[in-house]
């Protein structure tokens, strides 16, 4: 006998349920918009909130970690700004409880080379966006956002601009009392443009707020687009960021994702490489103690030939948190000459810390060269007692190994100011530790 | 009282008896040789000396300067004096030299209550140390011991030495895996650490080392304990001998 494959409603998606037909008719956006939330929601509703039993899930099964869907944020009253990374000026475009708030942005000093716009307004006018393009839509996660989608922008690189000033996205919640927000922002970096795109998400400790957003990256021909993504959310704070990339010919792809706070944050990348002879390096670093639970999961297409690709990621798990690492790369047949290699290494500091590291290959191609490897282990005591026999304090002797475990991570970021401000916030986790 | 003494010690590693009731007196500004089989404790000592852990001591005592060193944690051995060079030093990825030479010696400084050491001292003392030890600048900036050849970190630990300045130096087969040329650089920098403040133990396999570092003192260690002292002809009667004449005889 077939056994019933959809379960009985949570709570958390009931709520969901009662939410979406409450707002559909008050969210913001006019035309197709509606009939794109009602489709995605429906796309949901089929499959409800994945689970272990759902492969790409099965690490971070949200069914159960999801206890509750919180009431939609509100817009914000009072007028604030939003934090910036030390010792990097950047363009700060601000999206402040799932809304892009101009007030909150500083877009004086914005090159010409670059056209922002409101996501609405833009979807709304928008009839050459093509939505296919880019990989990961196939997604409950991303299906929930589409159908709640709270608001964020449209930024464009225009052809051939090198703006060398950062623009940083910066996400805040701003409130004493657990909210959702969907924000969704789409980046078209268009062929031989250059971008450093700096992602942040930030909120207050001990309120059980939702992030669920999701990052459309376009990126053109010859283009070159250096993305830093930085997680420091409150340590109540559940967080899902769907990133879907397409990387055109030719182009450069850096993305360096540091998770340093939230209670449950999921990183999910579906990076397209479609052109040929394309460049990326995917890395990422994720410091976690107590109760945290973050997972950065992966799928790298390569669809066209001649592209190289590097993924390293590295963990240092304290406490009793949990990280999760889940890649996986898919080389297509007409991917010849690919070359991909996979890393994920974590540091687990206590005995009830958890680490599950999945790396996989999926090749159709028959001349490439892919690799992988993960590791899971303590601090190397034979590292430890030569620090010590030097006459370094263990705490100092620890933080110092531990400093350079993410340090080889965080080298992979290309700008020596954001590098300083990445290695900055391991370093004050490390305090924080000691 | 001599600066180092080791009194009747006993120690296990993993229920396995190593040491059996050694007993050595090392006085201040003396180079004491340790000579001895494969087998008769001298990695031992030389680790026990420095606090690594998984050593449990059954009995005994290691005094430095009247006091006793067994229930410090190995920075607080380092910030009194002892250092260990190495037998197999280890590689430490992502930790510049320089980094880790500055961390370690004001790490010891603060733990004796010292001030820093200032930006220009330091580097000054870093380089023209590791002139003599044919150091390179390069070296210096890459992390420790990484990539480094066999003689090169034998030598980087002699940079250590000099740059931390201990009161005890502890040797462990030094000489291991060093060609004649690396060997003369290491012993001329050991020979210039020399000083009459300044004691060491040297444990050495070969008695070849020795012409090189001319010990005061040879002590032979079989079986967990030293079975014979002596001059530095002592090691020239062990080159012609061989240990045979010890084995055994402890047991």
């Amino acid at each position: 006998m077939k056994a019933d494959v959809r379960a009985i409603k949570t709570p958390a998606e009931q709520a969901l349920s009662a939410a979406f037909a409450a707002a559909l008719s008050e969210m913001p956006g006019r035309g197709p918009i509606g009939s794109l939330r009602e489709e995605a929601f429906r796309c949901f509703d089929a499959s409800g909130l994945p689970h272990r039993r759902i492969e790409e899930w099965k690490y971070t099964d949200l069914r159960t970690l999801m206890r509750e869907a919180k009431p939609l944020a509100g817009p914000v009253k009072s007028k604030g700004s939003v934090p910036s990374l030390p010792g990097v000026e950047a363009t700060r475009v601000a999206i402040v409880n799932g809304r892009y708030e101009p007030g909150w942005s500083d877009l004086t000093s914005t090159d010409p080379g670059i056209a922002l716009s409101e996501l609405f307004t833009f979807l709304e006018d928008q009839t050459t966006y093509r939505d296919g393009e880019i990989p990961g839509k196939d997604d409950t996660a991303f299906w929930l956002n589409t159908a709640f989608m709270t608001g964020g922008v449209v930024l464009r690189v225009k052809r051939e601009a090198r703006d060398k000033r950062p623009i940083h996205l910066a996400h805040v919640f701003v409130g004493d009392a657990g909210a959702a927000m969907y924000p969704r922002s789409i980046v078209i970096v268009e062929p031989g443009a250059q971008l450093t795109l700096i992602e942040s998400f930030a909120g207050p400790a001990d309120v059980d707020y939702q992030v669920n957003s999701a990052l459309e990256l376009v990126i053109g021909e010859g283009a070159q687009v250096d993305h830093i993504r930085i997680g420091h959310d409150g340590n109540s704070a559940l967080r899902i960021s769907t990133l879907g990339v397409s990387v055109g010919t030719k182009a450069i792809y850096r993305d360096f994702v540091l998770t340093v706070g939230g209670g449950l944050v999921r990183n999910q990348t579906f990076t397209r490489f479609g052109g040929e002879h394309t460049e990326a390096t995917i890395g990422g670093a994720t410091l976690i103690k107590g109760r945290q639970h973050v997972d950065n999961t992966l799928v790298i297409e390569h669809t066209a030939g001649g592209c190289t690709s590097r993924e390293r990621f590295r963990s240092v798990l304290d406490g009793e948190s949990h990280g999760v690492f889940q890649g996986k790369i898919v080389v297509g047949p007409h991917a010849q000459k690919t070359d991909a290699k996979m890393a994920s290494h974590a540091l687990l500091l206590s005995d009830e810390a958890e680490a599950d590291n999945k790396p996989e290959l999926e090749i159709f191609a028959d001349d490439v060269q892919c690799g992988h490897g993960a590791t899971a282990g303590a601090l190397d005591g034979a590292l430890k007692f030569y620090l010590m026999s030097r006459g370094i304090p263990e705490t100092q002797a620890e933080a110092l190994l531990i400093q350079a475990f993410i340090g080889e991570a965080i080298e992979d970021v290309a700008d020596e100011r954001i590098r300083d401000a990445l290695m900055g916030e391991a370093i004050s986790w490390l305090e924080a530790r000691a | 009282m001599a600066f180092l003494e080791v009194r009747n010690l006993h120690v296990e590693v993993e229920d396995k008896k190593i040491l059996n009731g050694l007993t050595l007196s090392v006085e201040k500004g003396q180079v004491a040789a340790i000579m001895g089989p494969n087998g008769s404790g001298k990695s031992t000592l030389a680790y026990v000396l420095a606090g690594k852990d998984n050593y449990k001591v059954a009995e005994g005592d290691v005094l430095l300067n009247g006091e006793s060193i067994l229930e410090m944690p190995p920075d607080e051995r380092a910030a009194r004096g002892i250092f260990l060079a190495f037998q197999y030093p280890v590689e430490v990825p992502g930790v510049a030299t320089m980094t880790f030479l500055r961390t370690a010696l004001n790490a010891q400084r603060k733990t004796r209550g010292e001030p820093e050491v200032s930006t220009p001292e330091f580097m000054k003392l870093v380089r023209d140390t590791a002139a003599h030890l044919g150091i390179s600048q390069d070296m210096l900036r890459r992390a420790v011991n990484v990539g480094f050849s066999g003689g090169e970190k034998k030598r980087n630990e002699i940079l250590q030495m000099a740059v931390l300045q201990p009161q005890l130096a502890v040797l462990d087969e030094t000489d291991s895996g060093l060609d004649i040329d690396a060997l003369k650089i290491v012993a001329d920098g050991v020979n210039r650490l020399r000083s009459p403040k300044r004691s060491m133990v040297v444990i050495t396999h070969y008695q070849r080392l020795l012409n090189y570092i001319v010990p005061d003192v040879v002590h032979v260690l079989a079986d967990g304990r030293v079975v014979k002292s002596g001059g530095k002809e002592l090691a020239l009667e062990l080159e012609a001998k061989g240990y045979a004449q010890f084995q055994g005889e402890a047991a």
